[in-house]
């Protein structure tokens, strides 16, 4: 193909770069092997499911502000509702998107290659998640419903009958659909990591790679090394519903009646589910942070501040994520000497986290700052990793730990940290290669919009419940009505909390019409609208089409963050534009001006 | 451009092969394999083989957990031990010759002998056969002894682990015998079309040969 | 413009916090057991990073307001300064350690419950709590799930001469201790996992099924508490509740010998 079209002008070889591209509808939009279309059925996909799980949000919040008034909210379908709630946002939303989307769509285009290694592969992936998404909502129609055994499913409760709605086939088919899921993370995760390590762009070093790259292709090599605990974990506990196998159930006496059950061990699942849900959260917030970090970049018109540390901060947050799990089980009843072990561990992540958060605030100071809706959101993401993330100090600390784990203060961190600012730079990451992909430019004001509801509403929703945990509002409880310690006041503070839960929701309908609207009717884009180095903006053709560069692939001469270059005429300079004075400035590495 | 020898069996394939860093891409030491000049698939077996480590690594992950839950649940009081199965010995002893077999094939199949290939290609997929009908032979004679899938945890450990290690070996097949189609029918001059083929396989039957030498060593001597 | 609101947001939200924090009517409930570390632990770690907190927004909205767009500006180019990272690593380790060790010195008196405690049971149970007293020779009796009937609710062992004399306290009963004296909590479960959590005495632990989990503190003021089961139990565990009354050591005894045991309930002897 090469070789016909290496003769033409570059103008023309749109012409050429169709001619393998199928042209039938099925093979072009539902079985597509192009890395793009692929990326975009992952996200639809999630952000529709990701809608189910925010609906499942509101009417836990309902309950909580309005307990007792609302027939529809039984015991039961509470605890269906937040355990299905956490399993969408952790898993089918923010997993498969910043994987499925944000890899499968920025992979190829930033490392300028023309497809994934392996692109049947990937389409396999994406519809191994679409089955795992079909067998999620297959519980809702089973007896018994959907599994309430929450999103950790520890046993026994979540597979003994009786203990917990859905504790036969509703949480069997989480199970199977976990698997499934596992499945599909596993090819696509495979994919990532190999097309970065083999097709890479002629000149793109590792160290040239943008940041977005580097926390996609950890985040994917995490999800190879932590997804077969969950699979291993799931099919035990799937054979110990199914079969009567005893690998987690120890002999009990349930409601007066003793199980056929003996001798399992429960702890042993909150192991492997950790050694897989720790990894978990990293894997979902090291993509946001490497995409948070291109859009400061970008927009401060500045190289991003340390990118080495930054590089050594996702690893070193990576590698750290497998020593850390049992922070999870402080007081599971674990041999309670293993926690000074995993303290240790879990607080020196703190250090690599401390570096990023550094480094983003110093790729600030000295820029020039333009405040588009990325990079409004951009900064959010860094305000609320932060008070997400302070609080981990206590409860990585044992003994802080002891009084406030499986409250609110719970709740509060890992949303704060791992939920809303993961989604924060999801939509940071939205609004900023929405131009690239589909060609037109989005609304501007209803993004801004659309973001201070989201950034207000969401401090408004989750520091609160710090408060409440600290006051000792227990998780996963139906109704707090007779918790008598609490202070009355908490009520009224758990309405204030649904109130801006349900206007941020809101917004989320600004976002849906803004998005839907700018597909159709938005300001046509430029290639590069940013004025961005990286590769995915010098795409011969917006949005980028099939095989990526036209005749010729990119070449790369320089990192990715060549802004505001002293002597270049332009205050970018992109990746495959080559020499000049730019290379000479990169090349003395710590120059400061 | 320096286009493969071969028609490529996927189009976009080749592409993203040949956008592969070949020369300057790679001064980290990823690409060094790149630098083979003469041999053309040597990008697209680079690719490919990345690819299959890093699902063995997923899969050690897969059975380093199961094989540490077995340590762990062992301690149980319930555990009973299983009766020692002599037919595993014999397993054991066709899943060597199977990689044994398959290891040689590839040895033949770089030489460009392609019948020695062929002949010890289709042996080392019979013993794969013959390894997992003996593992069904085991798992009946397990039963007639009494023990089912829930009857003791040391039991429902061994079926669990045979049958994702045999499924592991049942998906290999699955790839032998897509291969084996072009193998047999190949003129001598393309052996090198199948040469991914019968590495990658080669490479997944040592795997398996490991995790199952882990399995076995566990079952019967870490009880 | 964006810039100016948004450095605006960022303090407000900052200022608002951290009244709210240390003013607000929400926080830890009063103390009421010897884990008063805890506590301190607690306000050490929220100053620490209360100031962290502050000290990033702030900079932050400095930056944006300082830093915004106008026109003819240009950025610097700065790539790295491994002298301020160096800084910044340093004080951040130190702010670390700072926390975790006292942490864990506190931690290791958690794990170590005094020779001379008061042992006694809690037994969980979707979805009440019981518990069982030693009794006069100050020895638990042997129990297993498998001992458990009708009348013997908690399944203690009636081989066992040391279980006799044990008072048990069955499901749904009311937790008595004395004040000022050590206890030592067994915790077990009869089905799934719950956890014994007791806010104002700042404890918690998970009761496993299959296994014994330990728990130890000394109530030290007088007055009822509730005990909340803090690990998900299934629909009751919101009602998963009990009562703990703390009185003084006379009452205590008076209490206990009010109560049948286990053979008077059982009518073993």
């Amino acid at each position: 193909m090469q070789e016909h079209a290496a003769g033409l002008p570059e103008t023309h070889g749109h012409e050429e770069t169709h001619q393998h591209e199928p042209t039938g509808f099925w093979t072009k939009y539902i079985f597509s092997q192009d890395h793009k279309v692929i990326a975009m059925q992952y996200t639809i996909t999630a952000l529709l499911v990701g809608v189910v799980g925010m609906v499942f949000s509101w009417l836990m919040r309902l309950q909580l502000a309005f307990p007792g008034q609302l027939s529809l909210i039984q015991p039961d379908n509470y605890l269906q509702f937040m355990t299905q709630h956490g399993m969408i946002m952790v898993i089918y939303l923010l997993t498969a998107f910043l994987l499925g989307g944000f890899g499968n769509y920025l992979i190829p285009l930033m490392i300028g290659a023309r497809d994934m290694a392996f692109p049947f592969l990937n389409m396999m992936s994406y519809w191994t998640y679409f089955v795992s998404v079909i067998l999620l909502f297959a519980a809702f129609i089973v007896p018994g419903g959907p599994s309430g055994g929450g999103w950790t499913i520890y046993p026994p409760q979540s597979i003994l009958p009786g203990a917990s709605p859905g504790s036969e086939w509703g949480i069997r088919l989480l199970l199977m659909s976990l698997a499934v899921f596992v499945a599909s993370g596993t090819m696509g995760g495979l994919n990532y990591v190999t097309t970065v390590l083999q097709l890479r762009a002629k000149g793109m070093t590792l160290m040239y790679l943008p940041l977005s790259v580097w926390g996609i292709f950890v985040a994917s090599v995490l999800a190879l090394l932590a997804f077969p605990a969950l699979f291993v974990g799931g099919v035990m506990l799937l054979l110990d519903s199914l079969a009567g196998t005893s690998f987690f159930i120890p002999l009990v006496n349930q409601f007066g009646r003793q199980l056929g059950h003996e001798g399992g061990n429960p702890i042993l699942f909150q192991h492997l589910f950790w050694y897989f849900g720790h990894p978990e959260v990293y894997i979902v917030i090291l993509p946001a942070m490497g995409v948070v970090s291109d859009i400061i970049a970008n927009f401060s018109r500045k190289p991003i501040f340390g990118y080495k540390a930054m590089v050594i901060s996702i690893l070193a947050i990576g590698g750290l994520s497998f020593l850390v799990w049992a922070h999870h089980m402080f007081v599971s009843g674990m041999n309670p000497y293993f926690a000074f072990w995993f303290a240790i561990a879990t607080l020196a992540v703190a250090i690599p986290s401390a570096v990023k958060t550094y480094n983003w605030m110093l790729t600030l100071w000295g820029g020039n700052l333009w405040f588009t809706t990325p990079m409004l959101y951009a900064i959010g993401f860094v305000s609320t990793f932060v008070a997400g993330g302070l609080t981990g100090l206590y409860l990585g600390n044992t003994a802080v730990d002891v009084p406030l784990t499986d409250t609110y203060f719970v709740v509060a961190h890992f949303h704060l940290v791992m939920g809303v600012s993961a989604i924060l730079g999801i939509f940071a990451g939205i609004y900023y290669w929405f131009p690239k992909a589909i060609g037109r430019m989005y609304n501007e004001t209803l993004g801004k919009l659309h973001f201070w509801v989201t950034f207000v509403g969401t401090y408004a929703i989750f520091f609160p419940m710090y408060w409440l945990g600290a006051a000792g509002m227990p998780r996963r409880y139906y109704t707090n009505e007779a918790v008598t310690q609490l202070p009355p006041s908490s009520h009224e503070l758990n309405i204030f909390i649904t109130i801006a839960a349900l206007t941020v929701g809101a917004a989320q309908l600004v976002f849906a019409f803004n998005l839907v609207w700018s597909i159709f009717k938005g300001k046509k884009a430029e290639g590069n609208p940013w004025k961005a180095t990286s590769l995915e903006w010098q795409t011969p053709q917006t949005p980028p089409v099939h095989g990526n560069w036209g005749p010729t692939e990119p070449v790369v001469y320089r990192w990715a963050y060549d802004y505001s270059v002293p002597g270049a005429s332009q205050d970018f300079t992109p990746q495959n534009v080559a020499g000049g004075p730019a290379q000479k400035a990169k090349a003395s590495g710590k120059t400061k001006h | 451009m320096n286009l493969p020898a071969h028609t490529p069996t996927h189009p976009r394939m080749e592409e993203a092969s040949h956008g592969n860093s070949r020369g300057p891409g790679g001064p980290d030491g990823w690409n060094s394999n790149s630098d083979h000049g003469g041999d053309h698939d040597q990008p697209r077996l680079a690719t490919a083989k990345a690819g299959l480590w890093l699902f063995l690594v997923t899969a050690t992950v897969v059975f380093s957990m199961l094989l540490s839950a077995y340590v762990e649940r062992k301690t149980g009081t319930d555990w009973s031990i299983l009766p020692r199965l002599g037919i595993l010995w014999l397993n054991t002893g066709f899943l060597v010759l199977s990689s044994a077999a398959m290891e040689w094939a590839r040895r033949l199949a770089r030489r460009g002998d392609l019948q020695g290939t062929r002949f010890w290609w289709l042996l080392g997929g019979a013993f794969a056969v013959l390894f997992l009908l003996g593992q069904l032979l085991a798992w009946q004679a397990l039963y007639i002894a009494g023990y089912g899938l829930s009857s003791n945890p040391s039991s429902s450990f061994f079926y669990l682990l045979t049958t994702l290690h045999g499924l592991h070996l049942l998906a290999g097949l699955i790839a032998w015998g897509w291969a084996t189609v072009s193998i047999v029918r190949l003129p001598e001059t393309a052996l090198a079309k199948s040469g991914i083929k019968i590495e990658l396989c080669a490479l997944f039957w040592h795997f398996l040969l490991l995790v199952w030498l882990a399995i076995f060593g566990f079952i019967w001597f870490v009880s | 413009m964006e810039g100016i609101i948004l450095a605006i947001v960022l303090v407000l939200i900052v200022v608002g916090t951290t009244i709210i924090t240390f003013v607000g009517p929400w926080g830890l409930p009063e103390l009421a057991s010897n884990w008063g570390s805890i506590d301190s632990m607690i306000i050490v770690t929220t100053i620490v990073t209360m100031i962290a907190f502050i000290a990033v927004n702030a900079v932050m909205a400095y930056f944006i307001y300082r830093y915004r767009h106008r026109d003819g500006r240009r950025a610097v180019y700065l790539v790295n300064d491994h002298r301020l990272e160096k800084i910044l690593i340093i004080v951040t380790s130190i702010g670390i350690v700072f926390l975790l060790a006292p942490g864990l010195f506190v931690y290791s008196s958690f794990i170590q419950p005094p020779a001379d405690a008061l042992k006694l049971e809690v037994v969980s149970q979707q979805w009440a709590w019981a518990y069982r007293y030693p009794g006069a020779d100050g020895k638990l009796g042997r129990s297993n799930i498998r001992f458990i009937d009708a009348k013997n609710s908690l399944g203690v062992d009636l081989k066992d001469p040391a279980g006799q004399d044990d008072v048990a306290i069955s499901a749904g009963g009311t937790l008595h201790l004395p004040v000022n004296k050590p206890v030592e909590l067994e915790l077990r479960a009869k089905d799934v996992l719950h956890s014994f959590y007791v806010p104002q005495f700042r404890v918690k632990m998970d009761t496993v099924p299959g296994g014994i989990t330990r728990l130890w503190f000394t109530p030290n003021k007088a007055g009822t508490f509730e005990v909340l089961c803090a690990e998900l139990c299934g629909i009751g565990h919101y009602k998963m509740k009990s009562s703990v009354i703390v009185e003084s050591e006379e009452e205590f005894q008076k209490w206990l010998k009010q109560q049948p045991t286990v053979s008077q309930t059982l009518g073993t002897k």
